[in-house]
């Protein structure tokens, strides 16, 4: 028997396992990435005919006419995950700061599994909260209550993503700002938050790409619009509702419009998510060595 | 919630000090002055009874092997111990005079002229200005013109001025780690502290940067009082004027560097000292 090596029966036997765990290991990845490609490939397919330049300008047209766009759900998508953002952002990071710094107490435990629990409820069951809280006192439905309904379900998100990427800021940063006087809050604020803030702001981004495909919560609160409409006690039209109401249609014009919004919709979170990583990195990179 | 740092006053006059040093050299006033601090975490008595009396623009330095209260000492004297749930602290440390466990002292006030440099280099992940700057912007000591001076005295007194000076806006991660460590000196002494803590500094450092910090604490020994933890007794040995030698949260010796590493008055120094236990 020589020295180190395996016993010779015992080679083939490695070889021949490590070979189907890679092979598994392969096959599950281009399991998972399937449907991904299909999807963008039947999208794309069905929607880059209809997209053309007056989609993104024009308004849509009355059932029979063909062209047109949907200028009017663009605009109000973004109004919408504008609104949800300005909600969601200071209440999600500030809760996030409280779960870090109070992370044993047992209010912070409390915080953590509501935002939990509200992280899984289902979209269309804050619709439902949103229109009872917001639209049934209004009298309508509008832009305020659909960007509430968002940003309701972009809060936990933000919290969890937040209190995560705060926890991984070392100690010594604490100490080293404690030990020149500053005190507790003021650490907080110019030194820790500031040493995850390029973390934080990809939570943001990605929650708000993640709320920026939702139709459910929209449906019972921003309601839609077929006219253009920047009045945030208004209905306001969103790509989602648009895909939506048009692919359930009768007219086969409507159906193209409605792959041609799903592409565009596809593709706006697409870049979003590309742009999300490019501000990280130059935020990372002023951070970092 | 955080602190319980429960104050029994003894200050009477000069309570016997059997293992204490001689009084120091005439000319020095005292600086901090010690009286039988002792400190618990919970059940655990982690410094007993430790008298001492640290000079003026000295440096002092803190030997012992690993988990005897030197570190536990230092932090003492900026109240880091304080962040710590459950330690109680008997005994006074009084400061340039004053009693810094005194209820109308602000911890955040102590800390301004109690500096501390740590064991690993901790530069915030900001540019080099702004990290020198942050104390300095905390006590509002100046802006804009003012500010700068600051930063540039602080930098040329932290011995970094003259590698730095071009990029003061770069990130301070790039700096090498014997730099941060400057850097972090400089940030330190920025604020014009009287005391500076030094928690062994050079222990993650290579030797040629050790040496360039042992150099900056024999200059800056002229402006501020040093107070040092080393593990390494050649280091304590080359940039001390007193070294204190704890053993199990006790202050065995304490006395001029000199004296203490080549006639020490306690066996259990000298068997430190002389490599036969630790």
């Amino acid at each position: 028997m020589s020295g180190i090596g395996p016993a010779p029966g015992a080679q083939w036997r490695r070889r021949l396992v490590s070979r189907l765990v890679v092979g598994f290991c392969a096959l599950s990845v281009g399991l998972a990435l399937a449907p991904l490609g299909f999807l963008l490939f039947f999208v794309a397919k069905q929607g880059l005919t209809a997209v053309n330049f007056d989609f993104f300008t024009q308004m849509p047209k009355p059932v029979g006419e063909a062209g047109g766009g949907m200028a009017n759900a663009i605009l109000g998508t973004l109004v919408l995950i504008g609104l949800a953002g300005l909600l969601a952002v200071p209440i999600g990071v500030i809760a996030g700061v409280y779960l870090s710094e109070y992370r044993a107490t047992a209010v912070a435990s409390v915080v953590r599994f509501s935002a939990d629990v509200l992280n899984g409820v289902p979209s269309i069951v804050i619709g439902i909260f949103a229109y009872g809280v917001l639209v049934l006192p209004m009298g309508r439905f509008s832009a305020l209550a659909g960007g509430a309904a968002l940003g309701v379900m972009m809060i936990p998100i933000i919290v969890r993503t937040t209190e995560e990427l705060l926890r991984l800021v070392p100690p010594a940063l604490r100490d080293g700002a404690l030990a020149l006087g500053a005190t507790r809050a003021r650490a907080v604020l110019t030194v820790i938050l500031p040493a995850a803030l390029p973390g934080i702001m990809t939570g943001i981004l990605v929650a708000l790409a993640r709320v920026a495909g939702e139709t459910a919560p929209l449906l019972f609160t921003a309601f839609n619009n077929r006219y253009w409409s920047t009045r945030l006690d208004q209905p306001i039209a969103s790509l989602t509702v648009q895909v939506y109401t048009y692919a359930i249609s009768p007219y086969e014009d409507w159906h193209r419009q409605a792959w041609a919004g799903a592409t565009v919709l596809i593709g706006a979170i697409l870049i979003f998510s590309l742009l999300a990583r490019g501000v990280t990195r130059r935020l990372e990179r002023m951070h970092r060595a | 919630m955080m602190k319980e740092a429960v104050m029994t006053g003894i200050r009477i006059a000069a309570p016997a000090r059997a293992k204490t040093a001689p009084p120091p050299a005439a000319g020095a006033s005292p600086m901090v002055e010690i009286d039988r601090l002792s400190l618990r975490y919970g059940q655990v008595l982690a410094l007993k009874d430790v008298s001492m009396t640290i000079a003026r623009h000295q440096v002092t330095a803190f030997i012992g092997p690993s988990g005897c209260g030197k570190s536990t000492l230092l932090r003492c004297l900026n109240r880091m111990n304080d962040l710590i749930d459950g330690v109680r602290i008997d005994g006074s440390i009084r400061i340039a005079g004053r009693d810094i466990y005194d209820g109308s002292i602000h911890v955040t006030d102590l800390r301004k002229s109690v500096g501390m440099v740590f064991q690993k280099s901790n530069p915030f992940p900001k540019s080099i200005f702004d990290n020198v700057a942050y104390g300095p912007r905390i006590l509002r000591m100046g802006r804009g013109s003012d500010l700068e001076a600051i930063v540039e005295r602080s930098l040329k007194a932290a011995a970094l001025w003259d590698e730095v000076s071009d990029r003061l806006h770069e990130s301070a991660l790039r700096l090498s780690g014997g730099q941060q460590q400057r850097l972090c000196i400089a940030r330190a002494i920025a604020v014009e502290p009287d005391v500076l803590l030094m928690d062994e500094p050079c222990s993650a450092l290579d030797p040629i940067a050790t040496a360039r910090i042992e150099e900056l604490m024999e200059e800056l020994k002229t402006r501020y009082t040093i107070v040092v933890v080393t593990h390494n007794m050649q280091q304590a040995a080359r940039v001390s004027d007193q070294t204190g030698f704890m053993l199990l949260g006790e202050l065995v010796e304490f006395g001029e560097t000199a004296a203490l590493f080549t006639t020490p008055r306690d066996r259990r120094t000298e068997d430190y000292i002389t490599g036969r236990f630790g």
